[in-house]
């Protein structure tokens, strides 16, 4: 029977109770930080599962998880989407503090540790969902902070599911953590470089935090560690890890391009967002190789002695925020009609993506194009004319953006890899070139129209039906027409 | 109730006009005058009837370091501006006007919220809120969750732990904030009538007392009219310029 009101404040909760109209039934969890109750609300209708947050006071002065609790009630409501657990209420320090939230079925990460190490294309699965995920979160404002295998789940759906906001930030509200803690805030085998020197506004923290994790996922072991001093967590500011496949060989280049690239001490040398970051585990083919792919040995005692002095008062200021970080390396994708569009065209599409690129250094540029395929031989091997027409593609494609490639500052070292190419196969162009944007968080679709008016009648126009149901900006570049007449 | 928080107005018609329609399509239907309901601006009749007919119908009113000057003449320490306003401004406003201004209260306490101009700790001294250590000396003063004050025109959010570390923020207009009932804060909408932040659109914050929800707004007003004013009224032209530019 469920036994009505609030009990006094710092009575233990018990099965049965009933908090605020939530009925506690069960514990499911006792963390060292929080409990975790399954709750129903009766009588409300609701048919999502809940769970309700309990934090663990520690005798009357426990900042750390007051202040964490305070800060996961004030960021949770503000997130939605698939990537967090739904907000539903709370409850204040005044009587019962609490957070109901939905339920995530299943483990958290950490399962998946046990493990390690495990194949490298699902490491990379793995990081791909996480970075999407925390593409999602950085877009709402707010970095996470303490990225670590027991604060991700996985819906039953595929999409990984970011908890615990205890020490995250976000960019429009206060910062309750910055003022209270004389230590670095953040767990110590995941925390960034940044996070050590107190910088709490960089999104690019949260990606090295999943480099640590696709690290440990890849060999096995930690990149730093488990350090619980500040002088072993500052260790990460001037010594390298490991090389992941000096520990196991069978890590692929590509796999440890990404992790180490992941893993460097200065933020602007890691991939500028989640979402490029997400691009490259999901494309390792594109994956720019560079001197860390191969990279077998750590640092020299020189090099960490130099890098120990440059570490000492150094504190890094990042300006940034989420959103700012975020919003100033874009996806842009170029969707090229390479074999049938017009030269003018393709010129215009190639000086408009050009144009972004310029604008946003951190920007990256995606070039595709469509081999429209059969309906009905979709599922059929390539043939050997299909696979001939598809390197066809590729090659046209590559000549296409070469301009565009060669104006771009830097690109000759190629160390971000800032352009990609890829032939997508699909019996309909405008179809793919959606679901490929939404898949790899593209931010700005760049295309041209197709000018002929008798073949769009006939075709249907394809840039038309990417700009109405792609969920990012899209840009159709257009050709003035040639004698200055009306529509053909 | 939603309450509207509106503070150094400065004998601005133009943005008090614009910020009050903005308040009251946010659904504010109570507002609080935090003080410096004249100096620097053109219009120091309207905007103290304004605020006289507002605190007719219940709302909270306190005194600032101008509303002061004009009615008691200027301190030795103002600025050479700031002066000659004072004078200018005296000599526009009724006795009644006058009387209105001189039984302002300094401080005003409403439930879980403390009203003052400048600063709990010594209100009628004038001392600006400029970073944490003089806000967290005004929130030790006070024994209210809440101290909402202006005198200094830039928006600002400080808050304090039980253990006494305060921290500063800079709001984002249109961004409701929850304040943590375990905390306490000091908001500082910025100027209405004079905004020095580099943004000359009119500062306020609305404030809903039943989830402490609190959102910083700015509202773009006519300032061009509002620095016309000010030069035809034969005031220091750097108090027009500064509308313009928001300086």
């Amino acid at each position: 029977m469920a036994v009505e009101g609030t009990p006094p404040r710092g009575a233990p909760l018990a099965a049965g109770q009933v908090v605020d109209g939530f009925l506690l039934e069960e514990r499911c969890h006792q963390g060292g930080m929080a409990s975790l109750w399954r709750v129903t609300r009766p009588g409300s209708g609701e048919t999502l599962p809940l769970i309700m947050k309990v934090p663990r006071i520690k005798g009357g002065d426990d900042p750390t998880t007051i202040v964490g609790f305070e800060v996961e009630q004030m960021i949770m409501p503000t997130l939605t989407g698939v990537h967090v657990p739904r907000y539903v209420a709370h409850g204040d320090f005044t009587r019962q503090p609490y957070i109901v939230m939905e339920r995530i079925e299943g483990h958290t990460l950490k399962a998946r540790f046990d493990a390690a190490p495990i194949p490298p294309g699902e490491v990379a699965q793995i990081g791909a969902k996480v970075a999407t995920a925390l593409h999602d979160l950085h877009r709402q404002h707010v970095i996470h902070l303490d990225v670590k295998p027991s604060n991700i789940m996985f819906r039953e759906s595929g999409e990984a599911v970011l908890i615990d906001f205890g020490l995250s930030r976000h960019d429009h509200l206060p910062d309750l953590l910055e003022e209270e803690f004389e230590l670095p805030m953040g767990t110590g085998p995941y925390m960034s470089p940044e996070q050590v020197q107190f910088v709490r506004n960089d999104p690019r923290s949260d990606t090295f935090a999943l480099g640590v994790m696709l690290y440990h996922l890849a060999t096995g072991e930690r990149p730093f560690g488990a350090p619980t001093s500040v002088r072993g967590l500052r260790q990460r500011l001037y010594r390298d890890p490991v090389p992941p496949r000096t520990l196991r060989p069978e890590c692929p280049p590509w796999l440890q391009e990404i992790i180490l690239r992941c893993l460097e001490v200065d933020p602007e040398r890691r991939h500028q967002s989640a979402a490029q970051l997400a691009f490259d585990l999901q494309h390792p083919d594109q994956t720019v190789l560079t001197e860390r792919a191969t990279r077998t040995t750590q640092s020299s005692s020189l090099q960490v002695a130099r890098r120990w002095f440059a570490a000492l008062g150094n504190e890094p200021a990042a300006d940034a925020g989420a959103v700012v970080q975020t919003a100033r390396s874009p996806i842009v994708m170029a969707a090229v009609d390479v074999a049938a569009a017009e030269p003018a065209l393709l010129a215009a599409v190639r000086a408009a993506a050009q144009r972004l690129l310029h604008t946003e250094p951190g920007a990256r540029l995606a070039c595709v194009a469509v081999l429209k395929t059969n309906r009905i031989a979709m599922d059929e091997p390539l043939d050997a004319d299909g696979s001939s027409k598809h390197v066809n593609l590729l090659v046209k494609l590559k000549h296409w953006a070469r301009p565009a490639q060669l104006a771009l500052p830097g690109t000759s070292a190629a160390p971000g890899g800032r352009v990609t190419f890829h032939v997508l196969e699909a019996p309909d162009p405008a179809g793919a070139i959606i679901d490929y944007a939404r898949k790899n968080q593209v931010d700005h679709i760049v295309m041209g129209a197709r000018s002929s008016g008798g073949l769009r009648r006939y075709l249907g126009s394809v840039s038309a039906r990417v700009a109405a149901e792609a969920g990012c900006t899209v840009t159709v570049v257009r050709t003035p027409p040639a004698s200055g007449g009306g529509p053909g | 109730m939603k309450l509207a928080l509106v503070t150094d107005l400065h004998a601005n018609r133009e943005a008090v006009s614009a910020v009050m329609d903005h308040a009251q399509a946010q659904g504010c239907a109570r507002f609080a005058f935090l003080g410096d309901f004249v100096g620097y601006g053109a219009d120091p009749g309207w905007v103290v009837d304004l605020v006289r007919e507002q605190v007719g119908r219940g709302a909270i009113a306190v005194m600032g370091n101008h509303d002061e000057a004009v009615v008691q003449g200027p301190r030795p320490t103002m600025i050479a501006d700031a002066r000659h306003a004072v004078e200018w401004t005296r000599a526009r406003l009724s006795a009644t006007q006058l009387e209105f201004l001189a039984t302002l209260p300094m401080s005003v306490i409403d439930g879980e919220v403390l009203y003052v101009h400048a600063n709990a700790f010594a209100p009628g001294e004038w001392a600006y809120i400029v970073g944490h250590a003089e806000a967290a000396r005004s929130l030790q003063a006070s024994d209210r969750q809440f101290t909402f004050c202006g005198h200094v025109h830039e928006p600002r959010l400080f808050h304090m732990t039980a253990t006494g570390k305060a921290g500063g923020f800079v709001p984002t207009p249109g961004v409701a904030i929850p304040l943590s009932p375990q905390r306490r804060w000091l908001a500082i909408p910025g100027s209405a009538g004079q905004p020095r932040d580099g943004d000359p659109a009119a500062c306020y914050a609305s404030f809903e007392p039943e989830t402490a929800t609190l959102t910083f707004h700015r509202v773009p007003y006519d300032t061009e009219s509002a620095a016309a004013k000010v030069r035809a009224a034969g005031l220091p032209a750097a108090l027009a310029r500064r509308l313009i530019d928001g300086s």
